[in-house]
């Protein structure tokens, strides 16, 4: 047979060419069937609380009774919350980032134990970042009570070591000619950063923080410990003043035992999951447009 | 000095212009500002460490081999701290996550690394990203109502499941990891040399065998660092088990009972807002030491083996 044909194919023997059907069939479920998963999750959310989309959702605030209940208290909170939160990390998360790209020097003692650090706080389960704001923010030395403030504190914990991971892979994308041929023409070290380096590395760091932010958003157990998950009629006026977000609010609808609050956390589901993925859709577009702007 | 300046301004000395160590102390300020922001990073990491140790120590001291128990009730008098149905309840629900994930989280890697064309890979992996992007509350909702009464609740053979079970959670974290072992394995397979492949394929080998014989092989190491990372993240998980295991922490081995893991703990009783210094407050403490520590010792490993790769290969 083999030596009549001219096919590579046909010399592998139909046992090992079984076995590669049998393979790649797998691999195609596998990666159908966790892509499939999303479509399924967001197709029985909405066959359950589709119905209940409307703006009343949005604009009602959190009640006993099921005609007037909404999730805006819980919707401003989480904007309130993720808002500050963005606001403290993303500078201090940049300049550590930029520190340890531009300007730390040769690697180091210190440089080296910075990163392990942050490496490994990444790793950090999220509800051990609520037990410290329960033990020095919310409680103890600052005693912040459960505010926005000490929640935003918590999740700026929470995504610094993220922003920074994120945005010291933009700097490091940004090809070292930039700023070599700037520092040839005379330039400080920090102005050729400034003016060259810190501008290419945005985008990158812009859709980096998009994607920390939205961790935040959908983030929930560090905020059980602060307090998050109680029933609260107004929107948040200033960092001192008490909050829910939306996903404790999903969360303590879902463990209510009457059935229409159970499909009210269903429809807050859905709206959670509009703006997330509307988020990492902006997010993807950006990082898809800066690839193809660099690569031209 | 007067004099050294002006010459300077005629170009006969080379001491640097004023406005040259203006620019000079700019960047020294700038530099020294930003090593200060570093410091935030290790702040958080001693603060960490700081507000779990004291309270943890005060509390062991007081119950000292009570852990080793078989009872978990610190929120009831009398309190009982046999840390058993933690244990058995996390080890139960990262079990089923892992089993769960590790098929589909590995096939998804070495699909986008060795099947996928390059258009295919630019769909798929951000479709991942944003299964990744599902918050956990949403998984945990669906874990409740949905696995647990139309999966688990009909189908599992032992015992009579109820509204709550550890497999319906397991499951779900199972979901939740599958991007992390998916991308971070993608990564390692991605980076090994094309010219291992091509060696193979020139030796005859079909598809499947360079990718599970040559390709997985010498990502070995990346994909190891997936399986830890994967896990730690599993044994961190919060929401999912309190959510669709309940808060009951029952020893017991059967998947279909409710359970509660260390995390998910943490988590209720955190809802109470205990007051500080009661043994509940204090036994949050000592349960998110158990948990830190061993997300460290997992995350260091599991680093480890990622640094181990990329020398190797990039």
């Amino acid at each position: 047979m083999a030596t009549t044909s001219t096919s590579l194919q046909s010399r592998v023997s139909l046992d090992r060419r079984i076995k590669d059907f049998t393979f790649t069939t797998f691999l195609s479920i596998s990666i159908v069937a966790s892509l499939a998963f999303i479509f399924y999750i967001i197709y029985r959310l909405y066959n359950n609380a589709g119905f209940l989309l409307s703006w009343d959702l949005v604009t009602f605030f959190p009640s006993y009774d099921i005609d007037t209940a909404g999730f805006q208290s819980s919707i401003m909170g989480s904007i309130w919350v993720v808002g500050f939160a963005t606001l403290f990390a993303v500078p201090i998360g940049v300049m550590t980032a930029l520190y340890l790209e531009e300007f730390a020097g040769k690697r180091n003692r210190f440089t080296a134990l910075l990163e392990l650090n942050i490496q490994n706080l990444a790793g950090v389960p999220a509800v051990v970042f609520g037990l410290i704001g329960l033990a020095f923010i919310a409680r103890g030395p600052l005693s912040w009570g459960f505010t926005v403030g000490s929640a935003a504190i918590v999740l700026a914990m929470l995504i610094l070591p993220v922003i920074i991971i994120i945005t010291r892979e933009a700097i490091r994308a940004v090809p070292p000619s930039y700023k070599e041929g700037a520092l040839a023409l005379g330039a400080t070290h920090w102005q050729a950063v400034s003016k060259l380096v810190i501008p290419s590395a945005v985008p990158g760091t812009a859709t980096g923080t998009i994607l920390a932010v939205s961790r935040a958003i959908g983030e929930s157990a560090p905020l059980l410990l602060l307090g998050a998950l109680s029933f609260v009629t107004f929107n948040p006026t200033g960092l001192d003043s008490g909050f829910t977000i939306l996903p404790l609010a999903i969360f303590k609808y879902a463990s209510d035992s009457r059935e229409e609050f159970q499909v009210l956390a269903s429809a807050g589901s859905l709206i959670l999951l509009a703006i997330l993925f509307a988020m990492n859709l902006f997010a993807i577009l950006l990082r898809d447009y800066t690839l193809r702007k660099r690569n031209i | 000095m007067s004099a050294t300046a002006q010459s300077g301004r005629a170009g006969m000395s080379l001491a640097p212009s004023t406005h040259l160590r203006r620019r000079n102390l700019i960047q020294l300020l700038i530099t020294k500002f930003m090593a200060s922001a570093t410091l935030v990073s290790v702040l958080v990491t001693v603060g960490i460490v700081l507000s779990l140790i004291p309270t943890t120590f005060r509390l062991l001291k007081e119950i000292t081999t009570q852990v080793f128990g078989t009872v978990w009730a610190p929120l009831f008098t009398p309190s009982q701290y046999g840390m058993a149905p933690l244990l058995t309840g996390t080890f139960i629900i990262v079990s089923i996550a892992m089993v769960i994930a590790i098929p589909i989280g590995l096939a998804s890697a070495i699909f986008l690394s060795d099947y996928a064309t390059l258009n295919l890979r630019r769909i798929v992996k951000p479709i991942l990203e944003i299964l990744a992007g599902i918050p956990t509350v949403v998984l945990g909702l669906f874990g409740l109502y949905v696995v647990n009464p139309e999966f688990v609740e009909k189908y599992w053979p032992i015992g009579e499941p109820l509204a709550y079970t550890a497999l319906g959670a397991g499951l779900m974290t199972g979901i939740l990891i599958i991007p992390i072992i998916a991308s971070v394995a993608d990564d390692a397979l991605s980076s090994v040399p094309r010219a291992m492949r091509e060696a193979a394929y020139a030796l005859g080998a079909t598809r499947r065998e360079v990718a599970t014989k040559v390709v997985l092989n010498a990502g070995l190491s990346g994909v190891v660092a997936a399986l830890i990372l994967a896990f730690a993240r599993a044994f961190g998980e919060t929401t999912i088990a309190l959510m669709v295991a309940g808060s009951y922490p029952k020893l017991s081995a059967n998947p279909g009972d409710p359970m509660q893991t260390m995390a998910s703990f943490i988590g209720f009783a955190g809802i109470g807002d205990a007051e500080v210094g009661s043994s509940a407050y204090n036994t949050i403490f000592l349960v998110g030491t158990v948990l830190f520590t061993v997300t460290l010792i997992l995350n260091i490993l599991g680093n480890r083996f990622i640094a181990r790769f990329r020398e190797v290969y990039e």
